[in-house]
Protein backbone atom coordinates (compact mmCIF):
# COMPACT_ATOMS: atom_id res chain seq x y z
CA UNK A 1 0.00 0.00 0.00
CA UNK A 2 1.38 3.42 -0.95
CA UNK A 3 1.61 6.10 1.71
CA UNK A 4 -0.93 8.24 -0.13
CA UNK A 5 -3.42 5.39 -0.08
CA UNK A 6 -2.67 4.85 3.60
CA UNK A 7 -3.21 8.54 4.40
CA UNK A 8 -6.46 8.62 2.47
CA UNK A 9 -7.79 5.48 4.06
CA UNK A 10 -6.75 6.62 7.53
CA UNK A 11 -7.55 10.29 6.95
CA UNK A 12 -9.55 10.81 10.12
CA UNK A 13 -6.71 9.39 12.26
CA UNK A 14 -4.12 11.45 10.35
CA UNK A 15 -6.23 14.57 10.76
CA UNK A 16 -6.70 13.92 14.48
CA UNK A 17 -2.96 13.37 14.92
CA UNK A 18 -2.23 16.55 12.94
CA UNK A 19 -4.60 18.50 15.18
CA UNK A 20 -2.95 17.02 18.27
CA UNK A 21 0.45 17.89 16.87
CA UNK A 22 -0.58 21.43 16.09
CA UNK A 23 -2.01 21.96 19.57
CA UNK A 24 1.20 20.62 21.13
CA UNK A 25 3.25 23.03 19.01
CA UNK A 26 0.98 26.04 19.57
CA UNK A 27 0.93 25.63 23.35
CA UNK A 28 4.70 25.11 23.49
CA UNK A 29 5.39 28.08 21.22
CA UNK A 30 3.06 30.34 23.18
CA UNK A 31 4.83 29.47 26.44
CA UNK A 32 8.30 29.72 24.87
CA UNK A 33 7.51 33.17 23.45
CA UNK A 34 5.94 34.28 26.72
CA UNK A 35 9.19 33.37 28.49
CA UNK A 36 11.77 34.09 25.77
CA UNK A 37 10.73 37.59 24.70
CA UNK A 38 10.40 39.11 28.20
CA UNK A 39 13.60 37.34 29.29
CA UNK A 40 15.31 38.84 26.23
CA UNK A 41 14.09 42.31 27.28
CA UNK A 42 15.49 41.77 30.76
CA UNK A 43 18.93 40.45 29.77
CA UNK A 44 19.65 43.46 27.54
CA UNK A 45 20.24 45.50 30.67
CA UNK A 46 21.83 42.76 32.79
CA UNK A 47 25.09 41.43 31.32
CA UNK A 48 25.64 38.79 33.98
CA UNK A 49 22.13 37.36 33.68
CA UNK A 50 22.52 37.51 29.90
CA UNK A 51 25.60 35.25 29.96
CA UNK A 52 23.85 32.74 32.20
CA UNK A 53 20.52 32.74 30.32
CA UNK A 54 22.09 32.37 26.88
CA UNK A 55 24.46 29.65 28.13
CA UNK A 56 21.64 27.66 29.73
CA UNK A 57 19.45 28.00 26.64
CA UNK A 58 22.35 26.92 24.42
CA UNK A 59 23.11 23.87 26.56
CA UNK A 60 19.44 22.85 26.54
CA UNK A 61 19.50 23.01 22.76
CA UNK A 62 22.44 20.57 22.60
CA UNK A 63 20.69 17.81 24.59
CA UNK A 64 19.41 15.19 22.13
CA UNK A 65 15.65 15.51 22.09
CA UNK A 66 14.89 11.87 22.86
CA UNK A 67 17.25 12.08 25.86
CA UNK A 68 15.58 15.27 27.10
CA UNK A 69 12.17 13.59 26.99
CA UNK A 70 13.70 10.68 28.90
CA UNK A 71 15.22 12.96 31.54
CA UNK A 72 11.91 14.67 32.15
CA UNK A 73 9.80 11.56 32.73
CA UNK A 74 10.98 10.84 36.31
CA UNK A 75 10.73 14.49 37.41
CA UNK A 76 7.90 15.43 39.78
CA UNK A 77 5.26 17.94 38.61
CA UNK A 78 6.70 18.68 35.17
CA UNK A 79 7.56 15.06 34.32
CA UNK A 80 5.63 11.88 33.74
CA UNK A 81 4.06 10.36 30.67
CA UNK A 82 1.95 12.51 28.37
CA UNK A 83 1.55 15.80 26.62
CA UNK A 84 2.53 18.11 29.47
CA UNK A 85 6.01 16.59 29.71
CA UNK A 86 6.37 16.94 25.96
CA UNK A 87 5.37 20.60 26.20
CA UNK A 88 8.06 21.26 28.81
CA UNK A 89 10.69 19.74 26.54
CA UNK A 90 9.44 21.61 23.47
CA UNK A 91 9.45 24.92 25.36
CA UNK A 92 13.06 24.34 26.44
CA UNK A 93 14.03 23.69 22.81
CA UNK A 94 12.21 26.70 21.44
CA UNK A 95 13.69 29.06 24.01
CA UNK A 96 17.14 29.60 22.53
CA UNK A 97 16.19 30.98 19.08
CA UNK A 98 13.54 33.25 20.62
CA UNK A 99 15.77 34.48 23.43
CA UNK A 100 18.80 35.00 21.20
CA UNK A 101 16.89 36.81 18.47
CA UNK A 102 15.15 39.04 21.00
CA UNK A 103 18.51 39.99 22.46
CA UNK A 104 20.18 40.49 19.07
CA UNK A 105 17.21 42.44 17.71
CA UNK A 106 17.14 44.79 20.67
CA UNK A 107 20.89 45.40 20.70
CA UNK A 108 21.25 45.95 16.95
CA UNK A 109 19.07 49.09 16.85
CA UNK A 110 21.04 52.03 15.43
CA UNK A 111 22.69 53.80 18.41
CA UNK A 112 22.03 57.20 16.77
CA UNK A 113 18.28 56.51 16.94
CA UNK A 114 18.55 55.51 20.59
CA UNK A 115 20.49 58.65 21.40
CA UNK A 116 17.91 60.77 19.59
CA UNK A 117 15.21 59.13 21.70
CA UNK A 118 17.18 59.78 24.88
CA UNK A 119 17.91 63.36 23.84
CA UNK A 120 14.20 63.97 23.26
CA UNK A 121 13.48 63.07 26.86
CA UNK A 122 12.09 59.56 26.53
CA UNK A 123 12.45 57.47 29.68
CA UNK A 124 14.37 54.17 29.48
CA UNK A 125 11.05 52.27 29.52
CA UNK A 126 9.63 54.41 26.72
CA UNK A 127 12.78 53.87 24.66
CA UNK A 128 12.55 50.11 25.22
CA UNK A 129 8.87 49.71 24.40
CA UNK A 130 8.32 52.46 21.83
CA UNK A 131 11.61 52.40 19.96
CA UNK A 132 13.73 49.33 20.58
CA UNK A 133 11.02 46.68 20.68
CA UNK A 134 9.17 47.83 17.52
CA UNK A 135 12.48 48.10 15.64
CA UNK A 136 13.52 44.64 16.85
CA UNK A 137 10.16 42.99 16.13
CA UNK A 138 11.13 41.57 12.76
CA UNK A 139 14.29 39.95 14.18
CA UNK A 140 12.28 38.60 17.12
CA UNK A 141 9.72 37.18 14.67
CA UNK A 142 12.57 35.49 12.78
CA UNK A 143 13.51 33.76 16.04
CA UNK A 144 9.94 32.66 16.62
CA UNK A 145 9.82 31.32 13.08
CA UNK A 146 13.00 29.29 13.56
CA UNK A 147 11.68 28.00 16.89
CA UNK A 148 8.34 27.01 15.30
CA UNK A 149 10.01 24.97 12.57
CA UNK A 150 12.25 23.22 15.12
CA UNK A 151 9.30 22.56 17.44
CA UNK A 152 7.16 21.01 14.70
CA UNK A 153 9.99 18.58 13.95
CA UNK A 154 10.91 17.76 17.54
CA UNK A 155 7.25 17.34 18.49
CA UNK A 156 7.15 14.13 16.41
CA UNK A 157 9.45 12.56 19.02
CA UNK A 158 6.98 13.49 21.76
CA UNK A 159 4.95 10.46 20.71
CA UNK A 160 7.67 8.36 22.36
CA UNK A 161 6.47 9.54 25.77
CA UNK A 162 2.81 9.22 24.94
CA UNK A 163 2.10 12.79 23.93
CA UNK A 164 0.40 11.80 20.69
CA UNK A 165 0.70 13.83 17.52
CA UNK A 166 2.10 12.88 14.13
CA UNK A 167 5.02 11.07 15.74
CA UNK A 168 2.59 8.28 16.60
CA UNK A 169 2.54 7.23 12.93
CA UNK A 170 6.30 7.51 12.63
CA UNK A 171 6.99 5.29 15.64
CA UNK A 172 4.32 2.85 14.55
CA UNK A 173 5.76 2.79 11.04
CA UNK A 174 9.26 2.14 12.37
CA UNK A 175 7.95 -0.75 14.45
CA UNK A 176 6.01 -2.14 11.47
CA UNK A 177 8.90 -1.46 9.04
CA UNK A 178 6.35 0.35 6.88
CA UNK A 179 7.41 3.41 4.91
CA UNK A 180 3.77 4.16 4.16
CA UNK A 181 2.92 4.49 7.85
CA UNK A 182 6.10 6.53 8.61
CA UNK A 183 5.25 8.89 5.77
CA UNK A 184 1.68 9.27 7.03
CA UNK A 185 3.29 11.06 10.01
CA UNK A 186 6.29 12.61 8.26
CA UNK A 187 4.48 14.20 5.31
CA UNK A 188 1.90 16.15 7.34
CA UNK A 189 4.69 17.22 9.76
CA UNK A 190 6.77 18.48 6.84
CA UNK A 191 3.77 20.34 5.41
CA UNK A 192 3.11 21.94 8.81
CA UNK A 193 6.74 23.04 9.05
CA UNK A 194 6.71 24.54 5.56
CA UNK A 195 3.43 26.32 6.23
CA UNK A 196 4.65 27.74 9.54
CA UNK A 197 7.87 28.87 7.89
CA UNK A 198 5.97 30.57 5.07
CA UNK A 199 3.31 32.27 7.19
CA UNK A 200 5.68 33.47 9.91
CA UNK A 201 8.03 34.60 7.15
CA UNK A 202 5.27 36.82 5.78
CA UNK A 203 4.69 38.26 9.23
CA UNK A 204 8.41 38.84 9.67
CA UNK A 205 8.61 40.81 6.41
CA UNK A 206 5.59 42.89 7.40
CA UNK A 207 7.30 43.86 10.64
CA UNK A 208 10.55 44.79 8.95
CA UNK A 209 11.34 48.50 8.97
CA UNK A 210 13.89 49.87 6.56
CA UNK B 1 23.11 91.95 32.99
CA UNK B 2 20.57 89.31 32.01
CA UNK B 3 21.35 85.80 33.18
CA UNK B 4 22.58 83.46 30.47
CA UNK B 5 20.15 80.72 29.43
CA UNK B 6 23.03 78.24 29.07
CA UNK B 7 26.34 78.54 30.83
CA UNK B 8 29.50 76.43 30.82
CA UNK B 9 31.73 76.98 33.84
CA UNK B 10 35.28 75.66 33.63
CA UNK B 11 34.05 72.45 32.02
CA UNK B 12 36.35 69.47 31.72
CA UNK B 13 35.27 66.29 30.00
CA UNK B 14 37.33 63.18 29.66
CA UNK B 15 36.48 59.56 29.19
CA UNK B 16 39.38 58.16 31.20
CA UNK B 17 42.02 59.78 33.37
CA UNK B 18 44.88 58.57 31.19
CA UNK B 19 43.59 59.91 27.88
CA UNK B 20 43.61 63.48 26.59
CA UNK B 21 40.58 65.41 27.79
CA UNK B 22 37.92 65.85 25.12
CA UNK B 23 37.00 69.25 26.53
CA UNK B 24 39.25 71.37 28.67
CA UNK B 25 38.62 74.59 30.60
CA UNK B 26 35.55 75.46 28.58
CA UNK B 27 33.63 78.49 29.79
CA UNK B 28 30.87 79.99 27.72
CA UNK B 29 27.71 81.99 28.27
CA UNK B 30 24.81 81.74 25.86
CA UNK B 31 21.99 84.25 26.10
CA UNK B 32 18.35 83.93 25.15
CA UNK B 33 17.68 84.41 21.45
CA UNK B 34 21.26 83.83 20.35
CA UNK B 35 22.21 81.40 17.60
CA UNK B 36 25.54 79.91 18.55
CA UNK B 37 27.59 78.12 15.92
CA UNK B 38 30.00 75.62 17.47
CA UNK B 39 32.63 75.40 14.78
CA UNK B 40 35.49 72.94 14.75
CA UNK B 41 37.11 70.04 12.99
CA UNK B 42 36.16 66.42 13.64
CA UNK B 43 37.28 65.50 17.14
CA UNK B 44 37.44 69.09 18.36
CA UNK B 45 34.83 68.33 21.02
CA UNK B 46 31.97 70.37 19.56
CA UNK B 47 29.39 67.58 19.56
CA UNK B 48 30.35 66.63 23.11
CA UNK B 49 29.87 70.26 24.15
CA UNK B 50 26.37 70.15 22.67
CA UNK B 51 25.50 66.88 24.42
CA UNK B 52 26.53 68.30 27.79
CA UNK B 53 23.60 70.71 27.49
CA UNK B 54 20.90 68.02 27.34
CA UNK B 55 22.72 65.65 29.62
CA UNK B 56 23.65 63.02 27.03
CA UNK B 57 27.18 63.48 28.42
CA UNK B 58 28.13 64.55 31.94
CA UNK B 59 31.00 66.86 32.83
CA UNK B 60 34.06 65.39 34.55
CA UNK B 61 34.47 68.65 36.43
CA UNK B 62 33.06 72.14 36.23
CA UNK B 63 29.38 72.71 35.58
CA UNK B 64 26.81 73.25 32.86
CA UNK B 65 23.86 75.42 33.83
CA UNK B 66 20.61 75.58 31.90
CA UNK B 67 18.28 78.41 32.90
CA UNK B 68 20.47 79.01 35.90
CA UNK B 69 20.30 75.48 37.21
CA UNK B 70 23.03 72.84 37.09
CA UNK B 71 22.17 70.08 34.61
CA UNK B 72 22.91 67.56 37.39
CA UNK B 73 20.15 69.11 39.50
CA UNK B 74 17.56 68.99 36.75
CA UNK B 75 15.07 66.17 36.37
CA UNK B 76 16.82 64.97 33.24
CA UNK B 77 13.59 63.97 31.45
CA UNK B 78 12.05 67.42 32.13
CA UNK B 79 15.20 69.15 30.96
CA UNK B 80 15.34 67.20 27.71
CA UNK B 81 11.67 67.66 26.90
CA UNK B 82 12.22 71.38 27.14
CA UNK B 83 15.08 71.26 24.66
CA UNK B 84 14.59 70.48 20.98
CA UNK B 85 17.23 68.14 19.59
CA UNK B 86 18.03 67.72 15.91
CA UNK B 87 20.69 65.37 14.63
CA UNK B 88 21.67 64.21 11.16
CA UNK B 89 18.95 62.34 9.30
CA UNK B 90 19.38 59.07 11.18
CA UNK B 91 17.54 60.57 14.14
CA UNK B 92 13.99 60.03 12.86
CA UNK B 93 12.30 56.88 14.09
CA UNK B 94 11.98 54.66 11.00
CA UNK B 95 8.97 52.72 12.34
CA UNK B 96 6.89 55.84 12.95
CA UNK B 97 5.12 58.06 10.45
CA UNK B 98 6.01 61.72 10.02
CA UNK B 99 3.11 62.68 12.24
CA UNK B 100 4.03 60.16 14.94
CA UNK B 101 7.64 61.33 14.86
CA UNK B 102 6.69 64.99 15.14
CA UNK B 103 4.05 64.48 17.82
CA UNK B 104 6.07 62.15 19.99
CA UNK B 105 7.09 64.60 22.72
CA UNK B 106 3.66 66.33 22.84
CA UNK B 107 2.14 62.85 23.29
CA UNK B 108 4.61 61.97 26.04
CA UNK B 109 3.66 65.26 27.64
CA UNK B 110 -0.01 64.23 27.52
CA UNK B 111 -1.22 67.08 25.35
CA UNK B 112 -4.87 66.87 24.33
CA UNK B 113 -5.57 65.40 20.88
CA UNK B 114 -6.80 68.76 19.55
CA UNK B 115 -3.73 70.59 20.74
CA UNK B 116 -1.44 67.92 19.22
CA UNK B 117 -3.29 68.11 15.89
CA UNK B 118 -3.10 71.88 15.61
CA UNK B 119 0.54 71.95 16.74
CA UNK B 120 1.43 69.28 14.16
CA UNK B 121 -0.07 71.36 11.36
CA UNK B 122 1.64 74.47 12.67
CA UNK B 123 5.17 73.07 12.90
CA UNK B 124 4.98 71.18 9.62
CA UNK B 125 3.94 74.35 7.82
CA UNK B 126 6.72 76.24 9.54
CA UNK B 127 9.28 73.92 7.95
CA UNK B 128 7.60 74.15 4.55
CA UNK B 129 5.86 70.77 4.40
CA UNK B 130 2.17 70.05 3.83
CA UNK B 131 0.76 68.57 7.07
CA UNK B 132 -1.83 66.42 5.28
CA UNK B 133 0.45 65.18 2.54
CA UNK B 134 3.19 63.92 4.84
CA UNK B 135 1.28 62.81 7.91
CA UNK B 136 1.15 59.08 7.04
CA UNK B 137 4.53 58.80 5.34
CA UNK B 138 7.48 57.01 6.86
CA UNK B 139 10.98 58.49 6.92
CA UNK B 140 12.17 56.04 4.25
CA UNK B 141 9.68 57.57 1.79
CA UNK B 142 11.18 61.04 2.18
CA UNK B 143 14.15 62.72 0.55
CA UNK B 144 17.10 63.78 2.69
CA UNK B 145 15.92 67.38 2.76
CA UNK B 146 12.39 66.38 3.73
CA UNK B 147 13.70 64.15 6.50
CA UNK B 148 15.75 67.01 7.87
CA UNK B 149 12.72 69.31 7.76
CA UNK B 150 10.73 66.72 9.70
CA UNK B 151 13.61 66.50 12.18
CA UNK B 152 13.42 70.25 12.77
CA UNK B 153 9.61 70.10 13.04
CA UNK B 154 9.91 67.33 15.62
CA UNK B 155 12.38 69.35 17.67
CA UNK B 156 10.06 72.38 17.59
CA UNK B 157 6.88 70.42 18.34
CA UNK B 158 6.78 70.90 22.10
CA UNK B 159 7.76 74.56 21.67
CA UNK B 160 11.07 74.37 23.53
CA UNK B 161 13.03 77.49 24.40
CA UNK B 162 16.30 75.90 23.39
CA UNK B 163 17.11 74.10 20.17
CA UNK B 164 20.24 71.95 19.84
CA UNK B 165 21.29 70.93 16.35
CA UNK B 166 24.12 68.53 15.62
CA UNK B 167 25.28 69.10 12.05
CA UNK B 168 21.66 69.42 11.00
CA UNK B 169 22.36 70.04 7.34
CA UNK B 170 25.56 68.00 7.09
CA UNK B 171 24.21 65.07 5.12
CA UNK B 172 22.46 67.12 2.43
CA UNK B 173 23.50 68.01 -1.10
CA UNK B 174 24.72 71.61 -1.49
CA UNK B 175 21.55 72.90 -3.15
CA UNK B 176 19.20 71.42 -0.57
CA UNK B 177 21.51 72.56 2.20
CA UNK B 178 21.44 76.18 0.96
CA UNK B 179 17.65 75.97 0.74
CA UNK B 180 17.31 74.68 4.29
CA UNK B 181 19.78 77.24 5.60
CA UNK B 182 17.70 80.05 4.08
CA UNK B 183 14.54 78.58 5.55
CA UNK B 184 16.23 78.20 8.91
CA UNK B 185 17.09 81.90 8.92
CA UNK B 186 13.50 82.81 8.08
CA UNK B 187 12.22 80.44 10.74
CA UNK B 188 14.63 81.83 13.30
CA UNK B 189 13.37 85.36 12.69
CA UNK B 190 9.86 84.29 13.64
CA UNK B 191 10.81 82.29 16.72
CA UNK B 192 12.44 83.62 19.82
CA UNK B 193 14.48 80.50 20.44
CA UNK B 194 18.01 80.03 21.59
CA UNK B 195 19.79 77.80 19.10
CA UNK B 196 23.10 76.01 19.54
CA UNK B 197 24.30 74.18 16.47
CA UNK B 198 27.39 72.20 15.61
CA UNK B 199 29.05 72.49 12.23
CA UNK B 200 32.38 71.99 10.55
CA UNK B 201 31.33 74.28 7.70
CA UNK B 202 32.59 77.80 8.31
CA UNK B 203 30.19 79.25 5.71
CA UNK B 204 27.26 77.73 7.55
CA UNK B 205 28.59 79.02 10.88
CA UNK B 206 28.92 82.56 9.52
CA UNK B 207 25.57 82.48 7.72
CA UNK B 208 23.43 81.11 10.54
CA UNK B 209 25.26 82.03 13.72
CA UNK B 210 24.85 85.29 15.60
CA UNK B 211 28.02 84.22 17.37
CA UNK B 212 30.65 81.72 16.27
CA UNK B 213 32.50 79.68 18.88
CA UNK B 214 35.63 78.08 17.49
CA UNK B 215 36.86 74.87 19.11
CA UNK B 216 40.17 73.17 18.66
CA UNK B 217 41.39 70.09 20.56
CA UNK B 218 38.77 70.52 23.25
CA UNK B 219 39.30 74.21 23.92
CA UNK B 220 37.45 77.30 22.90
CA UNK B 221 40.01 79.32 20.99
CA UNK B 222 37.78 82.10 19.72
CA UNK B 223 34.33 83.61 20.18
CA UNK B 224 33.28 86.17 17.64
CA UNK B 225 30.39 87.58 15.69
CA UNK B 226 30.45 86.58 12.03
CA UNK B 227 31.71 90.10 11.16
CA UNK B 228 34.59 89.78 13.61
CA UNK B 229 35.30 86.16 12.77
CA UNK B 230 36.48 86.82 9.22
CA UNK B 231 39.15 89.17 10.60
CA UNK B 232 40.46 86.80 13.28
CA UNK B 233 44.20 86.27 13.22
CA UNK B 234 44.22 82.92 15.00
CA UNK B 235 45.80 80.32 12.71
CA UNK B 236 42.94 77.81 13.20
CA UNK B 237 40.41 80.47 12.24
CA UNK B 238 42.56 81.47 9.26
CA UNK B 239 42.71 77.82 8.17
CA UNK B 240 38.96 77.53 8.24
CA UNK B 241 38.52 80.77 6.33
CA UNK B 242 41.22 79.93 3.82
CA UNK B 243 39.69 76.50 3.18
CA UNK B 244 36.40 78.20 2.42
CA UNK B 245 38.17 81.03 0.54
CA UNK B 246 36.61 83.58 2.86
CA UNK B 247 39.77 85.16 4.26
CA UNK B 248 39.82 88.95 4.21
CA UNK B 249 43.25 90.53 4.32
CA UNK B 250 46.37 88.81 5.53
CA UNK B 251 47.19 88.76 9.22
CA UNK B 252 50.65 89.93 10.24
Amino acid sequence: MSSLEFIVSHRSEVLAATREHLILVLISMAIAAAIGVPLGLVIVGHPRLRAVALAVASVLQTIPSLALFGFLIPLPFIGGIGAHTAIVALVLYALLPILRNTYVGLTSVDPAILEAAEGMGMTPEQILFRVRLPLASSVIMAGIRTAAVITIGVATIAAAIGAGGLGTFIFRGVAMVSDAVILAGAIPAAILALLADFLLGLLERRLRVT
Amino acid sequence: MINPIIEFRQVEYQISTISQPILSRVSLQIHGGETIALLGRSGSGKTTLLKLINGLRQVSSGAVLVQGRDVRDWDIIRLRRGIGYVIQETGLFPHLTVRENVCLVPHLENWTADRVTSRYAEVLQSVGLSPALYSQRHPRELSGGQRQRVGVARALAADPEILLMDEPFGALDPVTRAELQREFLALKRNLSKTVVFVTHDVREALLLGTRVVLLDSGRIIAEATPQEFVRLAHPVARNFLAAAELATGTPE
